[in-house]
């Protein structure tokens, strides 16, 4: 293996060790650990959370950041739940609204950031407080979805064996990782998205459509974070303006610790799914214990990202070394 | 010959500069067309206007009897403008077919067809003779694999134009070799090639005719069999009678006292050899050659940007394993950058602050000037030097060029260096304040300071350099002791004849 495909691969392989020494580790202290039951729980809680990740993977592999997610989930949840409790809108369509809106979001900021050169930090920044703000002014208090066709969509499941069962929301998570990775990998906005993220100035000079694929990114990650929040609201059969608040930093971290740099150019999709197992099973294992809090959660998942930077630079310095020598 | 391009009146203003002044050009179906000319001279700006980058301001460019105004480099591909850049202008993150096949990859119903993309791309390298792996990432390539690779790109467009902005820079002579002859193949194909480099070996090998460029203005279009080298380089930099003259007092003055700085055989890999010189006080040591012909890389070493890994350096007869700038300062040695924007302005600082950082930094942060004492040294060194406008408290980014420079200038003598190294301080700037530059430093050398003087126009280095070093493909070939300066001989020394 050369070494920059090692560049590539190394951490993506890290990340997929240190899950499986984590899930083996819980495994030996707690019995019921290993199961298909606590997977698919754990693919179920951080539904929401994963898709989100995946629209935010390709915004980071450009060298991007979107800090409007969380925000965009809580305004997607609130906005679904007051067309359907309030306004009585068919939740087949109040669903798709949050997606549609996350959309335009995305579009609005990604055309600021690729057409006016503005830096996407700050850009998406007053998307989360814009974003935050109209959601509260919906409603600030929490709105209770009570539809026959919606309580249909929260109980459905595909029943599994061993008394597991996968929820519409774990399927809607595989099904968007799925396309996260085939768009990744096999189109060419994927392609010209790692392109960017390598040198966004010679893939301008080589003739590709950079800022239409900028924009796009955006309009993905805005998309992403709608049905984020869509599956939150199925989650918790409810609709919360707060909902999704500094969910934006667990998304970056789930991204980081999946290999991605936050520089852009290097990552993958697989990563980012890899991220959000590694951050359920910590969550999960921390229930377990019972005694622990949830800081416990935090405290583990920031040792994990100061980890993983640790090696992404001792990971650089070595493909660095390797080019002069 | 059927003519294929046709660029007529082409003009480019920059805010102070006319880049380009009405040029015109054309090219024929099967022709390496060369395009010379100093920096400055407009190539540059030529090319971005063809390939959408900067579009012009006015002026035509016709392909094939057809009007074109390319206004992005996306735009020019599509048209059948192809360009090969002096930089990589590859993404380094991915493999080496996808950088050959990037935008338009074969695809099928599931998306990109990666196996196809590989035979693709595998006989698009088989095409220039090379042999490598097509998956491997670009980032683990040579820097003239990549080059190689971007050529191949460039040819896998369906292109009626390939430009190939200095593309052999870093290509040794068995890759250059494999390049001409797929130019060749090209040409037999009814490509026009536009070819812009400074090696004048390689450009008259392959090339059919030769346009020279000088600033902003076309001098001429020749066939390449009917302009003998010294005669090009002649056309690209130009002579102005009255420049000519060598003032006596550079003549008259000889060294004074021990060397401050020496180098012997200094080189770095990679970017020049053979340095091998030394400045004593008094002295205008000037650095000639073309652009890329390693002045810069010289003066870098000698002030400790980069470090050199061969020969030996010596400051005031101690040898020194590497200089550092913080030490090159504290031993009196200043340098003012080429890149006056990104290398020596703080653009938003005002003049006087530009000034005075580097005495500041110098005499230590726990001393602060006072501002009475800042608002006087600057005024004091703003009114020897002539800066205009006089006003010290405006931000140095809306002075013109040349005021900026001579503020630059002020900042040295603002710590009195004894060896002043500068690299094309008169780049750019009007000729009034060219003098008045030249001027400056001469009175220097005259009170027993001494320079490192790069310049790109030859009247300038003659009238005040006591010695000249000549420099051609990144090594100095040749110095000329004060008595044997003189424009011709620099000219022949360039051209290597």
């Amino acid at each position: 293996m050369s070494r920059a495909s090692l560049k590539e691969k190394l951490p993506i392989l890290i990340t997929a060790s240190v899950l499986v020494l984590l899930t083996l580790a819980a495994g030996l202290r707690f019995d019921n650990f290993l199961s298909l039951r606590v997977l698919m729980n754990l693919i179920a809680d951080n539904a929401f959370l994963g898709v989100i990740a995946v629209g935010l993977t390709f915004v980071i592999l450009t060298g991007g950041i979107d800090l409007s997610v969380g925000s965009m989930m809580g305004l997607g949840g609130i906005v679904a739940a007051e067309l359907i409790t309030v306004s009585h809108v068919h939740p087949l369509i109040a669903l798709l609204v949050p997606i549609a809106v996350g959309g335009f979001l995305g579009w609005g900021q990604g055309t600021l950031i690729a057409k006016l050169g503005l830096p996407p930090f700050l850009v998406t920044l007053s998307g989360l407080f814009l974003c935050r703000g109209i959601a509260l002014a919906i409603s600030r208090e929490s709105v209770q979805i009570e539809h026959p066709f919606f309580r249909t969509l929260t109980n459905w499941s595909v029943s599994l064996p061993a008394k597991a069962s996968l929820s519409l929301g774990s399927i809607v998570f595989i099904l968007v990782v799925f396309g996260g990775m085939i768009l990744a990998r096999q189109s060419r906005f994927g392609r010209t998205v790692y392109a960017i993220g390598g040198n966004a100035n010679s893939a301008e000079l080589m003739g590709l459509p950079v800022r239409r694929t900028l924009v796009w990114t955006y309009v993905l990650s805005g998309m992403c974070a709608g049905l984020g929040g869509v599956l939150f609201a199925l989650y918790t059969s409810s609709g919360n303006a707060i909902s999704g608040t500094g969910l934006e930093l667990d998304a970056i971290a789930t991204v980081v610790i999946g290999g991605t740099l936050l520089s852009g150019g290097y990552g993958s999709v697989l990563g980012t799914l890899l991220g959000v197992l590694t951050l359920g099973v910590v969550q999960t294992a921390i229930t377990f214990m019972g005694t622990l809090s949830s800081w416990w959660t935090r405290i583990v998942i920031g040792t994990l990202l100061l980890f993983f930077m640790l090696v992404q630079k001792v990971i650089e310095l070595a493909a660095r070394r390797g080019q002069t020598t | 010959m059927e003519s294929l391009l046709q660029l007529q009146g082409l003009e480019k203003r920059f805010p102070g500069t006319v880049a380009l002044d009405h040029v015109d050009f054309d090219l024929y179906e099967g022709e390496v067309h060369a395009l010379m000319g100093e920096n400055g001279a407009g190539k540059s700006t030529l090319i971005k206007a063809l390939t959408g980058v900067h579009p012009p301001d006015s002026g035509t460019m016709s392909l094939q009897g057809k009007l074109i105004l390319p206004q992005s480099p996306e735009d020019a591909v599509r048209h059948g403008i192809s360009t090969v850049y002096q930089e990589v202008n590859l993404v380094p993150n991915l493999t080496v077919m996808e950088n050959l096949l990037l935008g338009r990859e074969p695809r099928g119903p599931f998306g990109i067809r990666w196996k196809e993309m590989r035979e693709r791309a595998e006989s698009a390298i088989a095409r220039l003779g090379l042999k490598l792996d097509v998956r491997a990432p670009l980032s683990s390539l040579s820097v003239a694999l990549q080059q190689m690779v971007a050529i191949s790109r460039a040819l896998d467009v369906s292109a009626k134009v390939l430009i190939l902005d200095e593309p052999t820079s870093s290509l040794d002579s068995d890759e250059v070799a494999a390049l001409f002859t797929v130019i060749r193949q090209l040409k037999a194909q009814g490509l026009g090639v536009i070819f812009v480099t400074h090696f004048l070996d390689q450009m008259y090998e392959i090339s059919d005719r030769i346009t020279v460029l000088r600033n902003g203005k076309k001098v001429g279009t020749w066939n390449a069999t009917d302009l003998p080298r010294l005669e090009l380089v002649t056309q690209m930099i130009g002579r102005d009678a009255s420049e000519l003259e060598r003032s006596d007092s550079v003549l008259a003055d000889a060294a004074l006292g021990s060397p401050i700085l020496e180098t012997k055989g200094l080189g770095r890999r990679g970017s020049v050899s053979e340095v091998t010189l030394s400045v004593s006080p008094g002295e205008t040591v000037g650095l000639a050659g073309l652009l890329g012909s390693g002045r810069t890389e010289t003066v870098k070493l000698l002030f400790g940007v980069a470090s050199p890994d061969s020969g030996s350096l010596k400051l005031d007869g101690r040898s020194l394993a590497r200089l550092k700038p913080k030490s090159a300062i504290r031993a009196g040695i200043g340098y003012c950058s080429e890149d006056r924007k990104r290398e020596g302005i703080f653009p938003e600082l005002t003049v006087r602050e530009n000034i005075l950082i580097l005495a500041q930094v110098k005499s230590g942060w726990y001393k602060p000037f006072s501002l009475q004492k800042q608002r006087s040294m600057a005024t004091d060194l703003v009114g020897r030097l002539k800066v205009q406008p006089a006003d010290i408290e405006r931000p140095i980014q809306t002075l013109s060029g040349g005021n900026q420079q001579k503020a630059l200038l002020a900042r040295w003598l603002a710590v009195e260096p004894r060896l002043l190294l500068l690299d094309e301080p008169t780049r750019g700037i009007d000729v009034g304040a060219k003098f008045e530059i030249m001027a400056l430093v001469e009175n220097l050398r005259q009170a027993g300071r001494s320079f490192v003087f790069v310049s790109s126009e030859l009247p300038e280095i003659v009238r005040s350099c006591t010695k000249v070093l000549v420099m051609r493909d990144r090594k100095a070939i040749k110095e000329l002791e004060s008595g044997a300066v003189s424009e011709e001989r620099i000219v022949q020394e360039i051209a290597g004849s």
